[in-house]
Protein backbone atom coordinates (compact mmCIF):
# COMPACT_ATOMS: atom_id res chain seq x y z
CA UNK A 1 0.00 0.00 0.00
CA UNK A 2 2.92 2.47 0.69
CA UNK A 3 3.52 2.72 -3.14
CA UNK A 4 0.74 4.65 -3.15
CA UNK A 5 0.99 6.90 -0.60
CA UNK A 6 0.73 9.96 -1.18
CA UNK A 7 3.72 12.66 -1.65
CA UNK A 8 3.97 14.99 1.27
CA UNK A 9 3.25 18.49 -0.67
CA UNK A 10 6.04 20.94 -0.49
CA UNK A 11 4.82 23.82 -1.82
CA UNK A 12 3.49 24.74 -5.00
CA UNK A 13 5.83 23.41 -7.79
CA UNK A 14 8.11 26.14 -10.17
CA UNK A 15 6.21 26.71 -13.50
CA UNK A 16 8.79 24.67 -15.99
CA UNK A 17 10.19 27.16 -18.19
CA UNK A 18 11.87 25.04 -20.29
CA UNK A 19 9.64 25.32 -22.86
CA UNK A 20 9.86 29.08 -22.84
CA UNK A 21 12.72 28.82 -26.18
CA UNK A 22 10.59 26.72 -28.16
CA UNK A 23 7.78 29.41 -28.12
CA UNK A 24 10.50 32.12 -28.65
CA UNK A 25 11.94 29.88 -30.96
CA UNK A 26 8.46 29.50 -32.88
CA UNK A 27 8.12 33.20 -33.04
CA UNK A 28 11.87 33.85 -34.19
CA UNK A 29 11.41 31.86 -37.14
CA UNK A 30 7.96 33.28 -37.88
CA UNK A 31 9.61 36.59 -38.46
CA UNK A 32 12.66 35.15 -39.86
CA UNK A 33 10.06 34.06 -42.51
CA UNK A 34 8.06 37.56 -42.90
CA UNK A 35 10.95 39.55 -42.74
CA UNK A 36 11.83 41.42 -46.08
CA UNK A 37 15.39 43.12 -45.28
CA UNK A 38 14.99 46.51 -47.41
CA UNK A 39 16.86 45.50 -50.51
CA UNK A 40 17.82 49.34 -51.22
CA UNK A 41 19.06 52.23 -48.74
CA UNK A 42 17.16 55.00 -50.85
CA UNK A 43 19.18 58.22 -51.78
CA UNK A 44 16.01 59.80 -53.07
CA UNK A 45 12.91 61.24 -52.01
CA UNK A 46 10.61 58.76 -52.46
CA UNK A 47 6.51 59.58 -51.65
CA UNK A 48 4.46 57.37 -53.77
CA UNK A 49 0.99 59.17 -54.73
CA UNK A 50 -2.03 57.29 -53.95
CA UNK A 51 -4.52 55.31 -56.63
CA UNK A 52 -7.51 53.07 -55.08
CA UNK A 53 -7.60 51.48 -58.28
CA UNK A 54 -4.57 49.57 -57.26
CA UNK A 55 -3.89 45.87 -57.68
CA UNK A 56 -1.53 43.81 -55.68
CA UNK A 57 2.03 43.54 -57.01
CA UNK A 58 1.69 39.62 -57.57
CA UNK A 59 5.06 38.34 -55.75
CA UNK A 60 5.38 35.34 -57.16
CA UNK A 61 6.79 36.51 -60.38
CA UNK A 62 9.70 38.05 -60.23
CA UNK A 63 9.48 42.15 -59.68
CA UNK A 64 13.02 44.17 -60.44
CA UNK A 65 12.36 48.05 -58.94
CA UNK A 66 13.41 51.56 -60.15
CA UNK A 67 13.14 54.12 -58.00
CA UNK A 68 12.70 58.11 -58.90
CA UNK A 69 12.79 61.16 -57.47
CA UNK A 70 15.08 64.36 -56.32
CA UNK A 71 17.89 63.45 -54.17
CA UNK A 72 17.38 63.71 -50.67
CA UNK A 73 18.78 65.18 -47.77
CA UNK A 74 22.81 64.84 -47.78
CA UNK A 75 23.23 64.09 -51.04
CA UNK A 76 22.41 67.35 -52.86
CA UNK A 77 25.47 67.66 -54.56
CA UNK A 78 23.46 65.09 -57.37
CA UNK A 79 21.51 68.42 -58.45
CA UNK A 80 17.54 69.05 -57.50
CA UNK A 81 16.20 67.72 -60.87
CA UNK A 82 14.82 64.42 -60.43
CA UNK A 83 17.15 61.60 -60.58
CA UNK A 84 16.78 57.52 -60.85
CA UNK A 85 18.09 54.89 -58.32
CA UNK A 86 18.90 51.56 -59.50
CA UNK A 87 20.01 49.19 -56.50
CA UNK A 88 22.21 51.13 -54.02
CA UNK A 89 23.16 53.91 -56.31
CA UNK A 90 22.04 56.95 -58.55
CA UNK A 91 21.58 55.77 -62.49
CA UNK A 92 22.25 57.24 -65.72
CA UNK A 93 18.90 57.01 -68.02
CA UNK A 94 21.18 54.62 -70.61
CA UNK A 95 22.09 51.87 -67.43
CA UNK A 96 18.55 51.24 -67.06
CA UNK A 97 18.55 48.77 -70.03
CA UNK A 98 21.86 47.03 -68.62
CA UNK A 99 20.18 46.84 -65.27
CA UNK A 100 17.29 45.10 -67.28
CA UNK A 101 19.30 42.46 -68.79
CA UNK A 102 21.25 42.15 -64.86
CA UNK A 103 18.00 41.97 -63.40
CA UNK A 104 17.01 38.32 -66.40
CA UNK A 105 20.46 37.33 -66.11
CA UNK A 106 19.34 36.67 -62.84
CA UNK A 107 16.18 34.80 -63.10
CA UNK A 108 15.37 31.24 -64.03
CA UNK A 109 14.64 31.44 -67.89
CA UNK A 110 10.94 30.30 -67.44
CA UNK A 111 10.12 33.24 -65.53
CA UNK A 112 11.89 35.89 -67.83
CA UNK A 113 8.95 36.79 -69.42
CA UNK A 114 6.93 37.28 -66.23
CA UNK A 115 9.43 40.10 -64.72
CA UNK A 116 7.69 43.39 -63.94
CA UNK A 117 9.30 46.24 -63.35
CA UNK A 118 7.39 48.51 -60.85
CA UNK A 119 8.39 52.08 -60.97
CA UNK A 120 8.47 53.39 -57.52
CA UNK A 121 8.32 57.30 -58.62
CA UNK A 122 8.43 60.59 -56.58
CA UNK A 123 4.87 62.26 -56.27
CA UNK A 124 6.97 65.58 -57.23
CA UNK A 125 8.80 64.06 -60.09
CA UNK A 126 7.51 65.04 -63.77
CA UNK A 127 6.75 62.90 -66.58
CA UNK A 128 9.47 63.88 -68.12
CA UNK A 129 12.22 60.87 -66.82
CA UNK A 130 9.10 58.61 -66.20
CA UNK A 131 8.89 58.91 -69.96
CA UNK A 132 12.64 58.28 -70.71
CA UNK A 133 12.96 55.52 -68.64
CA UNK A 134 9.39 53.97 -69.94
CA UNK A 135 11.04 54.12 -73.57
CA UNK A 136 14.30 52.34 -72.41
CA UNK A 137 12.57 49.56 -70.73
CA UNK A 138 10.61 49.26 -74.52
CA UNK A 139 13.65 49.20 -75.84
CA UNK A 140 14.91 46.17 -73.96
CA UNK A 141 11.22 44.52 -73.96
CA UNK A 142 10.45 44.83 -70.14
CA UNK A 143 6.95 45.66 -70.80
CA UNK A 144 5.30 44.50 -68.02
CA UNK A 145 5.58 47.85 -65.67
CA UNK A 146 3.35 48.66 -62.39
CA UNK A 147 3.30 52.30 -61.17
CA UNK A 148 3.54 51.45 -57.60
CA UNK A 149 1.24 53.40 -55.54
CA UNK A 150 -0.64 53.59 -52.11
CA UNK A 151 -3.89 53.15 -51.35
CA UNK A 152 -6.52 56.23 -50.93
CA UNK A 153 -7.89 58.40 -53.20
CA UNK A 154 -6.52 59.66 -56.36
CA UNK A 155 -7.77 63.06 -56.49
CA UNK A 156 -5.91 63.96 -53.02
CA UNK A 157 -2.57 63.68 -55.01
CA UNK A 158 -3.63 67.11 -56.21
CA UNK A 159 -2.97 69.86 -54.29
CA UNK B 1 39.43 7.94 -12.31
CA UNK B 2 36.26 7.56 -11.61
CA UNK B 3 33.83 7.52 -14.38
CA UNK B 4 32.26 10.49 -14.31
CA UNK B 5 28.28 11.38 -16.45
CA UNK B 6 28.96 14.09 -19.54
CA UNK B 7 27.43 17.62 -17.45
CA UNK B 8 24.63 18.88 -18.38
CA UNK B 9 24.58 21.87 -20.58
CA UNK B 10 22.92 24.83 -19.14
CA UNK B 11 20.16 26.03 -21.69
CA UNK B 12 18.60 28.66 -19.22
CA UNK B 13 20.53 31.48 -21.64
CA UNK B 14 18.70 30.05 -24.48
CA UNK B 15 15.61 31.65 -24.18
CA UNK B 16 17.56 35.21 -23.89
CA UNK B 17 19.09 34.59 -27.35
CA UNK B 18 16.39 33.79 -28.82
CA UNK B 19 14.69 36.98 -27.63
CA UNK B 20 17.69 38.65 -29.12
CA UNK B 21 17.11 37.41 -32.46
CA UNK B 22 13.23 37.73 -32.02
CA UNK B 23 13.65 41.19 -31.15
CA UNK B 24 16.14 41.94 -34.54
CA UNK B 25 13.92 40.75 -36.94
CA UNK B 26 10.76 42.23 -35.21
CA UNK B 27 12.55 45.73 -35.63
CA UNK B 28 13.62 44.76 -39.32
CA UNK B 29 10.53 43.70 -40.54
CA UNK B 30 8.75 45.75 -42.94
CA UNK B 31 5.58 43.47 -43.72
CA UNK B 32 5.69 44.18 -48.08
CA UNK B 33 2.30 46.35 -48.88
CA UNK B 34 3.56 46.94 -52.94
CA UNK B 35 0.11 47.57 -54.97
CA UNK B 36 -0.26 49.79 -58.01
CA UNK B 37 -1.54 50.46 -61.31
CA UNK B 38 -0.57 47.46 -63.77
CA UNK B 39 0.36 48.70 -67.15
CA UNK B 40 1.98 47.13 -70.48
CA UNK B 41 3.96 48.83 -72.06
CA UNK B 42 3.73 48.63 -76.22
CA UNK B 43 6.54 46.91 -78.09
CA UNK B 44 8.92 48.82 -80.21
CA UNK B 45 8.19 48.24 -83.79
CA UNK B 46 9.48 50.17 -86.71
CA UNK B 47 7.84 50.10 -90.19
CA UNK B 48 4.97 49.11 -89.22
CA UNK B 49 2.21 51.29 -90.49
CA UNK B 50 -0.45 52.49 -87.76
CA UNK B 51 -3.28 51.12 -88.23
CA UNK B 52 -6.20 53.70 -89.15
CA UNK B 53 -8.50 54.42 -86.48
CA UNK B 54 -11.79 56.55 -87.11
CA UNK B 55 -11.12 59.85 -85.20
CA UNK B 56 -14.30 59.45 -83.03
CA UNK B 57 -13.04 55.89 -81.20
CA UNK B 58 -10.32 58.37 -80.18
CA UNK B 59 -10.70 59.40 -76.45
CA UNK B 60 -8.08 61.55 -76.28
CA UNK B 61 -6.71 62.68 -73.16
CA UNK B 62 -4.32 65.19 -72.83
CA UNK B 63 -2.32 66.54 -69.44
CA UNK B 64 -0.22 69.70 -70.20
CA UNK B 65 2.78 70.93 -68.02
CA UNK B 66 0.50 73.04 -65.94
CA UNK B 67 -1.32 69.69 -65.23
CA UNK B 68 -4.37 70.70 -66.81
CA UNK B 69 -6.31 68.35 -67.96
CA UNK B 70 -7.56 68.53 -72.09
CA UNK B 71 -10.16 66.00 -72.95
CA UNK B 72 -11.87 65.74 -76.34
CA UNK B 73 -10.10 69.74 -77.03
CA UNK B 74 -12.28 70.42 -74.03
CA UNK B 75 -10.51 71.59 -70.53
CA UNK B 76 -12.35 69.17 -67.80
CA UNK B 77 -11.32 68.51 -63.93
CA UNK B 78 -10.29 65.23 -62.94
CA UNK B 79 -12.97 64.26 -61.22
CA UNK B 80 -15.22 64.71 -64.07
CA UNK B 81 -12.74 62.60 -66.28
CA UNK B 82 -14.51 58.87 -64.61
CA UNK B 83 -17.99 60.05 -65.96
CA UNK B 84 -16.52 61.17 -69.31
CA UNK B 85 -14.75 57.91 -69.96
CA UNK B 86 -17.50 55.95 -69.24
CA UNK B 87 -19.91 57.60 -71.25
CA UNK B 88 -16.83 57.59 -74.02
CA UNK B 89 -16.39 53.61 -73.79
CA UNK B 90 -20.33 52.56 -73.10
CA UNK B 91 -21.09 54.98 -76.04
CA UNK B 92 -21.95 51.80 -78.50
CA UNK B 93 -22.47 54.19 -81.98
CA UNK B 94 -22.88 51.11 -84.15
CA UNK B 95 -25.43 48.97 -81.73
CA UNK B 96 -23.34 45.93 -81.51
CA UNK B 97 -22.54 45.95 -78.14
CA UNK B 98 -25.84 44.06 -76.76
CA UNK B 99 -24.90 44.76 -73.11
CA UNK B 100 -23.42 48.47 -73.05
CA UNK B 101 -26.20 51.14 -72.00
CA UNK B 102 -24.58 54.41 -73.92
CA UNK B 103 -26.47 56.86 -75.83
CA UNK B 104 -25.68 55.94 -79.30
CA UNK B 105 -24.19 58.79 -80.43
CA UNK B 106 -23.08 58.79 -83.68
CA UNK B 107 -20.41 61.18 -83.00
CA UNK B 108 -18.55 59.01 -79.98
CA UNK B 109 -17.30 55.46 -80.21
CA UNK B 110 -18.59 52.59 -82.28
CA UNK B 111 -18.63 49.48 -79.60
CA UNK B 112 -16.41 49.02 -76.24
CA UNK B 113 -13.85 46.88 -78.65
CA UNK B 114 -13.35 49.48 -81.13
CA UNK B 115 -12.98 52.43 -78.21
CA UNK B 116 -9.20 53.79 -77.55
CA UNK B 117 -8.25 56.28 -75.00
CA UNK B 118 -4.79 57.87 -75.26
CA UNK B 119 -3.16 59.56 -72.84
CA UNK B 120 -0.68 61.99 -73.62
CA UNK B 121 1.35 64.30 -71.32
CA UNK B 122 3.70 66.58 -71.10
CA UNK B 123 7.38 66.26 -69.93
CA UNK B 124 6.56 68.83 -67.33
CA UNK B 125 3.74 66.84 -66.00
CA UNK B 126 3.65 66.05 -62.51
CA UNK B 127 3.62 62.14 -61.89
CA UNK B 128 1.25 62.98 -58.96
CA UNK B 129 -1.60 64.22 -61.15
CA UNK B 130 -0.59 61.16 -64.10
CA UNK B 131 -1.25 58.52 -61.62
CA UNK B 132 -4.53 60.22 -60.80
CA UNK B 133 -5.79 60.59 -64.37
CA UNK B 134 -4.46 56.56 -64.79
CA UNK B 135 -6.64 56.08 -61.67
CA UNK B 136 -9.82 57.81 -63.17
CA UNK B 137 -9.31 56.09 -66.31
CA UNK B 138 -8.86 52.13 -64.78
CA UNK B 139 -11.63 53.49 -62.38
CA UNK B 140 -13.67 54.14 -65.82
CA UNK B 141 -13.09 50.37 -66.87
CA UNK B 142 -13.53 48.76 -63.72
CA UNK B 143 -17.36 50.52 -63.20
CA UNK B 144 -18.30 49.16 -66.60
CA UNK B 145 -16.90 45.78 -65.32
CA UNK B 146 -18.15 45.64 -62.58
CA UNK B 147 -21.81 46.41 -64.09
CA UNK B 148 -21.49 43.76 -66.39
CA UNK B 149 -19.83 41.02 -63.91
CA UNK B 150 -23.49 41.54 -61.67
CA UNK B 151 -25.12 41.04 -65.09
CA UNK B 152 -22.73 37.69 -66.01
CA UNK B 153 -21.80 36.64 -62.29
CA UNK B 154 -25.52 35.09 -61.07
CA UNK B 155 -26.02 33.10 -63.96
CA UNK B 156 -22.95 31.40 -63.36
CA UNK B 157 -23.71 31.07 -59.67
CA UNK B 158 -21.72 34.17 -58.26
CA UNK B 159 -24.31 36.49 -56.98
CA UNK B 160 -23.11 39.53 -55.79
CA UNK B 161 -19.55 39.34 -56.73
CA UNK B 162 -18.37 42.46 -59.01
CA UNK B 163 -15.47 42.32 -61.10
CA UNK B 164 -12.65 43.16 -59.11
CA UNK B 165 -14.54 41.07 -55.92
CA UNK B 166 -14.19 38.61 -58.65
CA UNK B 167 -10.37 39.09 -59.52
CA UNK B 168 -9.66 39.06 -56.00
CA UNK B 169 -11.42 35.61 -55.09
CA UNK B 170 -9.63 33.79 -58.28
CA UNK B 171 -6.52 34.94 -56.76
CA UNK B 172 -7.33 34.08 -53.03
CA UNK B 173 -6.82 30.70 -52.62
CA UNK B 174 -9.37 30.08 -49.97
CA UNK B 175 -11.82 30.58 -51.74
CA UNK B 176 -14.58 28.26 -52.08
CA UNK B 177 -16.00 27.65 -55.90
CA UNK B 178 -15.54 26.88 -58.96
CA UNK B 179 -12.05 28.77 -59.93
CA UNK B 180 -12.24 27.23 -63.54
CA UNK B 181 -16.08 29.05 -64.49
CA UNK B 182 -14.70 32.69 -62.43
CA UNK B 183 -11.93 32.37 -64.70
CA UNK B 184 -14.33 31.71 -67.30
CA UNK B 185 -16.51 34.77 -66.41
CA UNK B 186 -13.60 36.81 -65.89
CA UNK B 187 -12.13 36.39 -69.10
CA UNK B 188 -15.51 37.51 -70.86
CA UNK B 189 -15.81 40.43 -69.18
CA UNK B 190 -11.89 41.25 -69.89
CA UNK B 191 -12.96 40.26 -73.49
CA UNK B 192 -16.11 42.76 -73.51
CA UNK B 193 -14.57 45.55 -72.16
CA UNK B 194 -10.93 45.56 -73.37
CA UNK B 195 -8.47 47.98 -71.46
CA UNK B 196 -7.25 49.79 -74.90
CA UNK B 197 -5.67 52.51 -72.89
CA UNK B 198 -2.62 53.89 -74.73
CA UNK B 199 0.06 55.84 -73.46
CA UNK B 200 1.22 58.42 -76.14
CA UNK B 201 5.04 59.38 -75.78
Amino acid sequence: MSKFKKKSDGGTPAISTASLPDIVFMLLFFFMVATVMRENSLKIQNALPVANQVEKLDKKNPVSYIYMGKPSAGYEKFGTEPRIQLNDQFAELSEVGAFIGAERAALREELIPFLTVALKVDKDANMGIVGDVKYELRKVNALKINYTTGVGDALNNIK
Amino acid sequence: MAKRSAPEVNAGSMADIAFLLLIFFLVTTTIEKDSGLNRKLPPIEEDIEPPIIKQRNIFTVLLNGKDQLLVEEELMEIKDLRAAAIEFLDNNGDGTCTYCQGPKNASSSDNPDKAIISLKNDRETSYATYISVQNELVAAYNVLRNRRALELGPPQGFTDMNFVEMQKNYKDARFVGNKTKLKEVINQIKLEFPQKLSEVQ
